[in-house]
């Protein structure tokens, strides 16, 4: 909807410009403390980069980063494969229990994640009390229920995200390929998969992001030892205020800032082709 | 039967239908087609043109029936295997390769070595005059280049048939009659036998050898493009290539190769009769197409012995090359004439005008009695 | 012939689709199935569960205590929705409004802060909204506190239910400008121009065809911020302070503290009938009926 009589009028521009404020002013206001000296104080008392040495020595901050990255990698993975996968199945074919699995696609965007969270919780132990009773295994939460449990809530997403992708997409671009000579697999690593890629990376970035991004299941699926960042971060804000969050919430922003940077820059929408 | 490219034994293709019924694509359809022949599917949409094609491709099974190609029995060979190519509507070049890529993309599947790809592909590139756009990617080329490209990519890889779906579809009027032209050589060049799925009637007089007819999945007419248009075989195929006038009358008397009908008081004769028994007294559709009818303002001197029918002009639309005329013969009798403008006058008296009397002839050879 | 190629198409669809499957029924549905069951057994006397049926946890639930938390709930999950939409909505159509190229930019600058973990973006608020804050300090320095701001100050500052409020207002924004953004960007202007054409000023052309019109977008950005913000007891743990205890904490707390999975099992049953209950009713009242505004 674009025509230059009907341009946002000056009310609704400024309307605007007060929104973004609002949006950025929070986030501009910790980065800027996290260089400010004062430990407690809102006044600018000078420069220091004393937060990100001490954010740096932090034992339990650098591993619970190195827990994060773990499960989000692993969670990302599965989620892009198994999530890539199912729009396919669901775009291209028909089979039994398609229209259930479609719906059970829409459960983590209409449960509120703390009844995700308390079931999986619920589900994990019920389960690791029979398996490890019955089998003898020493199973219990942590990483991998983590993971599982990032993969089943993003999953949905990447899914949605992919198929939406597909849904543009000319099968008769893979008539031709194959017609040309390529069989199914080829066809799809050499034509299919390169058309859809922006929506698989999209997809993987959300994953990516989604995973994290999660305190509330991560804090119902974690263990002992399995200590994520988010779950670091509350941790900090329930103790004593220290600008080590700020400096942490900082290094957090940017890392998504060259993220979203990259994705827009892979995601960036092919050439437009006629007809 | 070597000399024979492809070959349809009675092929049938149902589909079910949403509503749980089913949809007969095509029905018992058997043809063959010559090695070298530019063979064109002709029909209206729907009509089942482009399923066959598609079958061919090896994109849709038939239902019942075989697909034979230079005498081997398709059955179940996938679209990788199968000796042809597809040039597609709308041409379904891949966006995210360049046209380099995409020409070379079949070879490729083939693993043919890499200098051979590349000579076979600067080859194509040149055949269809495009060497300088390797480089680009599809969406930036024209429409005229793109359908090149589309066509480079089916030929480098020599199929024993080149299919191509209504492929200058997407191109204007001008560009169309170009391509029409050079299709046409091209494929006297390479000498591969194209399939040629068309709705134009035009492009498929103008360039083929021989023309199949479809409607409503079924076959009706296989013949040289003189005699779909000149001895069609059927009201639909009469109808559809060119037009013409429609007269359902009775026959009123017959000779060895002349006869009769009378149509709403006048009586019109014909010459070629139907093979098969025609009786007098029984109801027929006597044609004749409108470029056949000669309109003259003052009655014919000598009076001709056949088909001479005073009438009064009812409408009449000037085109530019022709002036299209409504005359009404009788109460229930109205037929269309087409009068070529041979002069290059202004002068409104020198064309037709309406209410004017006319006088209407036309030779016995050029009228066909066709079934229903 | 057709029914054999049906199958294979059946095989490859079920190969593709299976693990997907597989792992939202094992671990998501399944879970989800067992809450139910949970929520109708006892707590036995170590915090474990007696799978023995009972109504006792829902019947807790009814005191008087509980039901006032679960109003609380629902109240503040509205007010969030509507302050959601209320600043939402002109953002979204001035977006909409905007030339193409900027389109992208100015949407994608509304996400960037999204992306941003919600703990952060909790923090922000929770450095600006103390009592001797950045606000405060702000406000401090144009006079104003202590001053005429004071009482204005007192109801949004950190650890009141206000600052609840700012808080999930801050955290949910983005989802409900993305769907009204979808919904108006569709929007043809020229219906817009056919409405003045017919005689109809900006602010009716707006209320008879641009508010109807965006309606899927108001109702999905509706639903993905009350489905949250009902389940939400992070902002109320960390801005809220003591008084500020909601559905979610109460569900937390059994869970993790009191280790009541019964009767946290039972509350969360409560919170998701009432979310798919209110998602159910606002898309069939709304969904389907785009004349009920206009």
């Amino acid at each position: 909807m674009t025509d230059a009589r009907h341009a946002p009028g000056r009310g609704l521009r400024l309307y605007a410009l007060l929104a973004y404020a609002y949006l950025y002013g929070p986030i501009a206001i910790l980065v800027v403390y996290s260089f400010n000296q004062s430990k407690f104080g809102v006044a600018w008392t000078g420069f220091t980069l004393e937060w990100y040495a001490a954010l740096w020595d932090d034992r339990f901050v650098r591993e619970a980063a190195r827990n994060t990255l773990i499960v989000a990698a692993a969670s990302t993975a599965l989620s892009t494969v198994i999530g890539t996968a199912a729009a396919v199945g669901l775009q291209r074919y028909r089979f039994p229990a398609r229209r259930l699995t479609e719906a059970s696609l829409y459960v983590p965007v209409v449960i509120p994640e703390v009844v995700m969270g308390i079931a999986m919780l619920a589900f994990f132990a019920q389960a690791f009390a029979w398996l490890n009773d019955a089998l003898g295994f020493g199973w219990r939460l942590g990483l991998a229920t983590i993971t599982i449990a990032h993969v089943a809530f993003s999953v949905p997403f990447v899914t949605l995200t992919v198929r939406a992708r597909l849904a543009g997409f000319d099968r008769r671009l893979e008539e031709a390929a194959m017609d040309l000579g390529a069989d199914e697999w080829r066809t799809f690593t050499r034509v299919t998969l390169p058309l859809i890629l922006p929506g698989v990376v999209a997809g993987a970035l959300l994953a990516f992001t989604l995973s994290l991004d999660d305190y509330i299941i991560t804090l119902f699926t974690a263990g002992p030892g399995s200590t994520t960042l988010p779950l670091r971060v509350y941790a900090m804000l329930r103790q004593a205020v220290t600008p080590k969050v700020n400096a942490l919430s900082t290094l957090w922003v940017a890392v998504v800032f060259a993220a979203l940077l990259l994705a827009q820059w892979v995601g960036r929408p092919p050439r437009a082709v006629a007809a | 039967m070597s000399h024979v490219a492809v070959e349809v034994r009675d092929a049938l293709k149902v589909y079910q239908s949403p509503g749980g019924g089913t949809v007969t694509a095509v029905d018992h359809v058997s043809l063959a087609i010559a090695d070298g022949e530019f063979f064109a599917l002709l029909g209206p949409s729907g009509c089942g043109k482009s399923t066959l094609l598609r079958m061919l491709a090896g994109f849709e099974r038939p239902t019942a029936g075989e697909i034979l190609i230079h005498g081997r029995v398709m059955g179940a060979t996938p679209p990788y295997q199968r000796p042809v190519n597809m040039v597609f509507q709308s041409y379904a070049l891949f966006p995210h390769l360049t046209v380099r890529q995409n020409v070379a993309f079949g070879l490729e599947m083939a693993r043919r070595p890499a200098a051979e790809i590349r000579a076979r592909v600067d080859e194509a590139l040149a055949m269809v005059r495009l060497p300088d756009v390797a480089d680009r990617k599809p969406g930036q080329l024209s429409g005229g280049q793109q359908q090149r490209v589309a066509l480079a990519r089916a030929l480098v890889n020599r199929p024993e048939v080149l299919l191509l779906d209504e492929p200058l579809g997407a191109l204007d009027l001008k560009l169309r009659k170009e391509m029409q032209l050079e299709l046409k050589a091209l494929q006297k060049q390479v000498g591969i036998t194209f399939v040629y799925v068309t709705h134009d009637q035009e492009e498929a007089l103008s360039m083929s050898d021989r023309i199949a007819v479809m409607d409503r999945g079924r076959l009706l007419q296989v013949d040289a493009p003189a005699v779909v248009y000149e001895r069609p075989t059927c009201r639909f195929v009469a109808d559809f290539i060119g037009e013409a006038n429609f007269l359902e009358g009775t026959v009123t008397a017959l000779g060895a190769d002349f006869g009769t009908v009378a149509v709403d008081g006048a009586d019109l004769a014909l010459a070629g009769l139907p093979q098969g028994g025609l009786t007098v007294g029984q109801r027929v559709t006597y044609s004749v197409r409108p470029e056949k009818i000669l309109a003259r303002t003052a009655p014919p001197a000598p009076a001709p012995a056949v088909n001479c029918v005073p009438a009064e002009v009812e409408d009449v639309a000037y085109i530019g090359s022709d002036t299209r005329i409504v005359v009404r013969v009788g109460p229930r009798l109205a037929l269309s004439v087409w009068e070529q403008n041979d002069l290059s006058t202004l002068d409104p008296d020198a064309y037709f005008s309406r209410g004017e009397r006319v006088w209407l002839t036309w030779r016995a050879a050029n009228a066909l009695l066709l079934g229903a | 012939m057709l029914q054999t190629i049906r199958e294979r198409d059946d095989l490859k669809g079920l190969l593709l689709v299976g693990p997907i499957a597989f792992w939202l029924g094992l671990f998501l549905l399944v879970p989800l199935a067992l809450m139910v069951v949970v929520s109708f057994a006892d707590r036995g006397t170590y915090g474990d569960v007696v799978y023995r049926f009972s109504l006792d946890n829902y019947r807790a639930l009814a005191a008087p205590e509980y039901a006032r938390i679960l109003g609380r709930s629902v109240e503040v999950a509205f007010w969030t929705t509507a302050m959601c939409m209320a600043a939402g909505y002109p953002l979204a159509y001035f977006i909409a409004l905007s030339p193409p190229r900027r389109r992208w930019l100015l949407l994608f600058l509304v996400l960037v802060p999204f992306w941003t973990n919600f703990l952060i973006r909790i923090y922000a608020w929770m450095i600006i909204l103390r009592s001797k804050g950045v606000l405060a300090a702000f406000l401090g320095a144009v006079g104003l506190l202590p001053g005429p701001a004071e009482a204005w100050f007192a109801r949004i500052q950190l650890y009141t239910p206000g600052a609840v409020l700012v808080g999930m207002v801050y955290e949910f924004l983005p989802f409900m400008v993305l769907p009204l953004y979808a919904s108006l960007e569709k929007l043809d202007l020229s219906l817009l121009d056919a409405a003045a054409d017919l005689g109809a000023r900006p602010w009716r052309a707006f209320a008879r065809v641009t508010l109807p019109l965006s309606l899927p977008g108001i109702v999905a950005g509706s639903v993905l911020v009350f489905v949250p913000a009902m389940g939400m007891f992070v902002v109320p743990d960390l801005m809220g302070g003591a008084q500020t205890v909601l559905i979610g904490n109460l569900v937390n707390n059994q869970f993790l503290k009191a280790r009541d999975w019964p009767l946290g099992a039972a509350a969360s049953m409560v919170m998701l009938v009432l979310t798919l209950g209110v998602t159910l009713l606002y898309t069939r009242v709304f969904g389907s009926g785009e004349e009920l505004v206009a």
